[in-house]
């Protein structure tokens, strides 16, 4: 729609400070997302795909915190005009401007579905609840707003499944009643925490179609979070790749794919097997294995696993920083500036 | 019933061709729904309902479907681990001899156990905190006789190497290792006692992507090395074809196709083996599919449709559909298939390797 971003995130920053040592989670971490887009968010385990949007919806508890960097939010119920974002870091911990925000303008699909719903209230109860919770409505609109949203998803027998409670849903519908819960205001921003991994491949596919049709109809920006690359294949428009707490590379998802500039998003590519690769062949491996977390780190974080590391330990003494290579692709890597001769 | 009885003695002494490792035949598992004060049997759910399938010395079969479908009680009556309601389980032992694994007595069993080895899906649940490597991958070795301590330090130390653990760790904890390393002590610890046959349940869905092919290919160069067999449980499509041989798709307690692996992915003939196929996300954005998906959830295993259980969601149904079940046919050499309408749909499936 616009070409003004719904959303921008710069230098953040997020710590946990444990007895062990400092865990820099988030570490540095820069992307935009535009109105009716899908931002897809990869990378393994533990490279802080979630920390960094709990602390865009500012749910980072004690002993993590937010260190440094700016969330810079195009609300419409905060901002004084459609031009200006608020920054939400600094908005108040537990504040009512981030309460009117939450499950208003960003609605979150957390990673657990079952920590998404109270296992002693039904269904619709809990619906009622959030729309109470951001719209004055009397209790019969709150329920005709919360049967709406079931049925929008794709949740048959909309009504009965009110009076449901979450565990006596199959998985599928169970997700599809966590989004119908997600949407229930009409969200600006839609962030979805790995909600298909644990569903099989047809529940995935029926969520993921749900998710596309939503954001095509209401123009509903999406953060996507996956280490599934298949998914974000088929739903971003723009991918961040992440390793250790930092963006590795960031661009449109056709450019990710048929033209990555990084090496840790080549190897990540080349070591996924498909349903088209051959049987029995051996799949490129990424050699060793993620660095520990309270690992001090000089240089590059993929250093130790990358094949394409420069000589004389240039990228071991020094980290590169992210960098735009062009209009919409930046990558974090010593390849791309200028004095390496790269061939 | 008699009659069944009698065919089952006949096929028990049949000979099984000489490249079979393994055949299963109308294996059945049902577990008892109890209700109420006197806790009285009221239903059963058919968790595994008339599987049959073999396994040839030397490969590996890929066991798909979605999730309660029965995989994992497969694979546990396979091992024992469960006592199957009903069926055969043929086995070729090391000697040669055959033997039906349901008709064991649990002291017959033990020498079979060796032979026969499990790797779960969570490395995280699947090994004692409290046990460092020594202990956890010689345990079985321990348990089996190899009392001598220096003779299993020995032999942990050459099975550390042979899954790329360096035998210096053989004194840390489980908690110093990641994930992809926890699985390959978990591999180790199946390969202690030179199985022949291993069955996977999941071994890297809970591994990340670089890891995964990791152990994938740790998978593939051991059966090379050491002639395992691999009954390999998955519900990852791109997992299963990429290292199986041959894949049986199964759907609420039957399998309703099974065939080498190229042909199943490249031309399924049964209607769900297509939908399952169609709706794996496309790891390429220029691929981006109609994504049709299946309408419907999987029904329960205590309350299976009539007939074909596939029919309330196959988009193919006729009333034979709702009235009678097919069985599973051989309609090419090698290729089974359990549908009704097989010969004369056209399905297709992923495109050919790129
Ligand atoms: N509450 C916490 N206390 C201490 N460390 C934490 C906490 N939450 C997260 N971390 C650490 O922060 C890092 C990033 O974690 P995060 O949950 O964001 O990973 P992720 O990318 O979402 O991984 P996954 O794919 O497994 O969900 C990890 O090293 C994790 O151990
Ligand atoms: N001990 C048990 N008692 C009752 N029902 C059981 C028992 N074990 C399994 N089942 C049921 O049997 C069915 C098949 O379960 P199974 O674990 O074999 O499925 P699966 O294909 O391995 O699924 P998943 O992909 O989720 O691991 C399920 O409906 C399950 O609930
Ligand atoms: S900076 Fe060096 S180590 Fe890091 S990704 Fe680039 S080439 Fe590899
Ligand atoms: S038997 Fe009928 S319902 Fe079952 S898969 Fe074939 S066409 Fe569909
Ligand atoms: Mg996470
Ligand atoms: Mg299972």
């Amino acid at each position: 729609m616009t070409n003004q971003p719904l959303l921008e995130v710069r230098d953040l920053q997020t710590v946990f400070e444990l007895d062990e040592g400092i865990v820099k989670a988030v570490d540095g971490v820069s992307f935009d997302v535009y109105s009716g887009k899908v931002l897809g968010i990869v990378g393994e385990s533990g490279c802080g795909k979630s920390v960094t949007i709990k602390s865009v919806l500012r749910l980072i508890e004690k002993p993590g915190r937010i260190a440094n960097g700016a969330i810079r939010f195009r609300s419409k119920i905060l901002g004084n005009s459609s031009a200006e974002m608020i920054d939400l870091v600094h908005l108040p911990a537990k504040s009512a401007q981030l309460r009117a925000l939450r499950g208003n303008e960003i609605a979150l699909i957390p990673q657990e579905p079952m920590a998404a719903f109270s296992p002693v209230h039904t269904i619709g109860n809990q619906l009622m609840e959030v729309i109470h919770l951001h719209q004055q409505v009397s209790d019969d609109e709150a329920k005709k707003i919360a049967v709406t949203r079931l049925k929008e998803v794709g949740v048959p027998n909309p009504e009965s499944a009110m009076d449901r409670y979450s565990w006596e849903l199959s998985g599928g519908l169970r997700q599809r009643a966590m989004i119908g819960m997600a949407l229930t205001c009409n969200p600006l921003l839609l962030i979805a925490d790995e909600p298909t991994t644990a569903i099989d491949v047809t529940t995935q596919a029926q969520v993921l179609s749900l998710l596309r049709k939503l954001q095509q109809e209401h123009q509903t920006s999406i953060i996507f979070i996956t280490h599934d690359l298949g998914v974000i294949a088929q739903l971003a428009d723009d991918v961040v790749v992440m390793y250790l707490g930092k963006v590795m590379e960031s661009g449109p998802v056709d450019q990710i794919f048929h033209n990555p500039q990084h090496p840790y998003t080549r190897a990540l590519l080349r070591s996924i097997p498909t349903v088209h690769t051959k049987n029995r062949s051996r799949l490129p491996t990424i050699s060793g294995s993620i660095p520990h977390p309270f690992q001090k780190r000089t240089g590059c974080p993929f250093v130790a696993r990358c094949q394409e590391a420069l000589p004389q330990q240039r990228c071991s003494n020094q980290a590169p920083v992210l960098k735009a290579i062009n209009e919409h692709q930046s990558v974090s890597c010593f390849l791309h500036e200028e004095e390496v001769n790269v061939c | 019933m008699s009659a069944e009885l009698a065919q089952s003695k006949l096929t028990a002494n049949t000979p099984m061709p000489p490249e079979r490792l393994l055949e299963v035949k109308e294996l059945k598992k049902y577990f008892p729904i109890r209700k109420g004060f006197f806790k009285s049997v009221v239903g059963q759910v058919r968790s595994v309902d008339g599987v049959t399938f073999h396994l040839n010395q030397g490969e590996t079969l890929g066991l798909v479907g979605e999730s309660g479908c029965g995989k994992t009680t497969t694979s546990r009556c396979l091992l024992h681990a469960i006592n199957p309601t009903s069926g055969e389980i043929r086995y070729r032992q090391a000697d040669g001899q055959l033997v039906d694994v349901t008709q064991l007595a649990t002291d017959q069993l033990r020498p079979l156990r060796r032979e026969m080895q499990m790797i779960f899906q969570d490395p995280f649940a699947s090994l004692n905190p409290r046990m460092n490597l020594l202990d956890l991958v010689g345990e079985p070795l321990l348990v089996n006789g190899v009392a001598n301590r220096k003779e299993r330090s020995d032999r942990v130390a050459d099975l550390l190497r042979l899954v790329g653990l360096r035998p210096e760790y053989m004194r840390r904890f489980p908690h110093a290792f990641s994930g992809g390393q926890r699985q390959r002590i978990v591999i180790a610890r199946a390969l202690a006692l030179n199985p022949r046959l291993v069955v996977a349940d999941e071994p890297v869905s809970a591994l990340d992507v670089s890891v995964q092919a990791q152990v994938l290919n740790l998978l593939l160069d051991l059966q090379e090395q050491l002639k395992l067999t691999y009954l390999f449980v998955a519900h990852d499509l791109s997992v299963v074809r990429h290292i199986s041989d041959r894949v049986a798709v199964m759907y609420v307690g039957r399998i309703v196709e099974m065939s080498p692996t190229d042909e199943l992915f490249l031309a399924p003939k049964h209607p769900y083996t297509a939908a399952l196929l169609s709706a794996v996300p496309v790891a390429d954005p220029r691929i981006r599919s109609k994504m049709q998906p299946l309408e419907g959830d999987v029904p329960s295993p205590s309350d299976p449709p009539s007939g074909c259980h596939f029919h309330p969601r196959c988009a193919f149904a006729t009333d034979l559909c709702r009235q009678q079940a097919p069985d599973l046919e051989e309609v090419q050499p090698n290729h089974f298939v359990a549908c009704h309408r097989q010969a004369e749909l056209a399905l297709t499936g992923v495109s050919e390797p790129i």
